[in-house]
């Protein structure tokens, strides 16, 4: 008899005990818990307890890119726009791909294909969409702000995904999330983000997430790629990878964006890559379940070398996944509460 | 508030109902049972112990969250927010019986959102429908095929279920 219902059990919970567990522990919690903002623009704003209800709540999208029907009805009828003032592959594809998979219709619409490269403004760009009907904007915008100004101007959810060198909220959502499964919590991990943190949006986002989760934060940098009001954000600062390497849980790799760098932060690309770079030695002194992370795309043998990036600590495609999961959870979450705020 | 169904009359409804599908399936062996978030989920897994003894081989148990599939989901009406789960089911229902177990029938809007979301899982050679509590209220055309207990209920009252598992009693009340 105990044998049998130990089988039972094992279907049951496809082999895992823990997760069972934090679903129950939802299942009590979620009875106060209510999502409220109709608006994805910055984690700094949120509290704990609201970007680890996106992530719980991304959990159960995992399931619907794995099966026969790879859409779920919760969007049906809603328009999501991609409005992208900067290029982008892979955050519009998983937005484009995260909205439909929701059964969602979509508008890409990009710089160059539009008005606004006749001189239209961003407020008149949404206003016409709007006009058309739209539900959710997903906006990326080389102004810092921007998204903040389009969801006081317009009717439709705004969710921001990437503003100047403000915040990227989903990113930072989805590598909480991938550290998440990789070690069961972020409190009390130390958590190295390196590279160019002067001009990522990510890093701000990032450290916004894992703090709040109770990481502890280094940002590793040359000085001229450190941003000048480091002082009051709270975050560690050091200017040598050899010296955190040892001692982190996580480290994310920023890409050298050679496309923002003007002048010459660092003398030549070697150089960078020898003091900077996360490279097979490097790894021989890491912990040996270090997590090795990247938001893409990689220059192969700068930030990182090949043997790294594919090695078996890096989760660089378990992020791209997970984005997946994390922005279906976005869109949704915005699309409820704007649903229940107007009647 | 009246209690209609103790701890023990709840097991010795279960194992009823475990015997009357048990006898319906005949000795096949594509049974398999899934149980709706949250309360279904854990009568689904008591009924699977019941049915695994009476087969003496495991039969298969999954969990479906339904919240995707709600028709209240947009409507500012609606039951507030519902937190989306995980489904978890380690098994391929295509050409198997799915007995879909829920707690209470009342709506019927579960059931229809529930068999939405199987559906888009694979393709069922039956579905089933179980429930510990059925009442009147219907407001979709959904029946059971296997009721626990028929409660007499007035417009207005609601039937609860709690389970050891998830409400640190067993019982279901009225009221």
């Amino acid at each position: 008899m105990n044998r049998i219902l130990n089988i039972v059990e094992r279907h049951t919970h496809h082999g895992s005990k823990r997760r069972h567990g934090t679903n129950m522990a939802i299942m009590r919690k979620s009875k106060q818990f209510r999502w409220q903002h109709k608006h994805l623009i910055g984690l700094r704003d949120l509290t704990a307890e609201e970007i680890n209800y996106i992530l719980d709540t991304a959990q159960g999208f995992e399931q619907v890119s794995t099966r026969s029907v790879k859409k779920a009805p919760p969007l049906r009828g809603k328009v999501v726009v991609n409005l992208f003032f900067e290029d982008s592959t892979r955050t519009r594809n998983s937005f484009a791909l995260a909205a439909s998979r929701l059964s969602a219709d979509t508008i890409e619409f990009t710089k160059k294909s539009s008005a606004v490269s006749k001189g239209e403004t961003l407020l008149d760009t949404a206003r016409n969409l709007e006009a058309m009907g739209i539900d959710i904007v997903v906006i990326r915008h080389n102004a810092a702000g921007a998204p903040k100004l389009l969801s006081k101007n317009i009717n439709a959810c705004v969710v921001n995904a990437g503003d100047g060198y403000c915040e990227h909220p989903t990113q930072a959502l989805l590598d909480v999330y991938t550290i998440r499964q990789m070690k069961g919590s972020l409190e009390g991990l130390k958590v190295a983000i390196v590279g160019d943190i002067a001009h990522s949006r990510v890093a701000r986002s990032d450290m916004w997430a894992m703090t709040k989760l109770g990481a502890e934060v280094t940002f590793v940098a040359p000085p001229t790629l450190m941003p000048g009001n480091v002082d009051q954000l709270p975050v560690r600062v050091s200017y040598s990878l050899d010296e955190v390497i040892e001692k982190v849980d996580v480290v994310n790799m920023l890409r050298i964006q050679f496309e923002r760098l003007g002048g010459n932060p660092f003398p030549s690309i070697r150089e960078y890559s020898r003091y900077f770079g996360l490279t097979v030695e490097r790894m021989k002194r890491a912990k040996s379940d270090i997590v090795v992370m990247h938001p893409g795309p990689i220059n192969r043998g700068l930030e990182m070398e090949s043997e790294v990036a594919d090695g078996k600590n890096s989760v660089i495609l378990q992020q791209v996944k997970n984005g997946l999961a994390v922005r279906m959870a976005v869109l949704f979450l915005v699309n409820q509460a704007a649903a229940q705020t107007t009647a | 508030m009246e209690i209609i169904l103790d701890g023990e009359q709840i097991e010795e409804t279960l194992r009823s109902l475990a015997e009357t599908i048990a006898a319906d399936a005949a000795g096949a062996n594509d049974l398999t049972i899934i149980g709706v978030r949250s309360r279904g989920e854990i009568l689904a897994q008591r009924l699977a112990g019941h049915l695994s003894q009476q087969f003496g081989h495991a039969v298969p148990c999954g969990t479906l969250d339904i919240t995707l599939y709600r028709d209240d989901l947009n409507s500012p009406r609606g039951i507030g927010q519902p937190q989306v789960r995980t489904t978890e089911i380690g098994f391929d229902i295509g050409d198997k019986t799915v007995i879909l177990v829920d707690d209470v029938l009342y709506t019927g809007r579960s059931a229809r959102a529930a068999m939405a979301a199987l559906i888009d899982l694979g393709r069922p050679k039956a579905i089933r429908l179980a429930v510990l509590v059925e009442r009147a209220g219907r407001e979709v055309p959904i029946q059971a095929d296997y009721v626990g207990h028929r409660a007499e209920v007035q417009p207005g009252q609601s039937v609860q279920v709690s389970l050891i598992e998830s409400d640190g009693k067993n019982e279901v009340v009225v009221g």
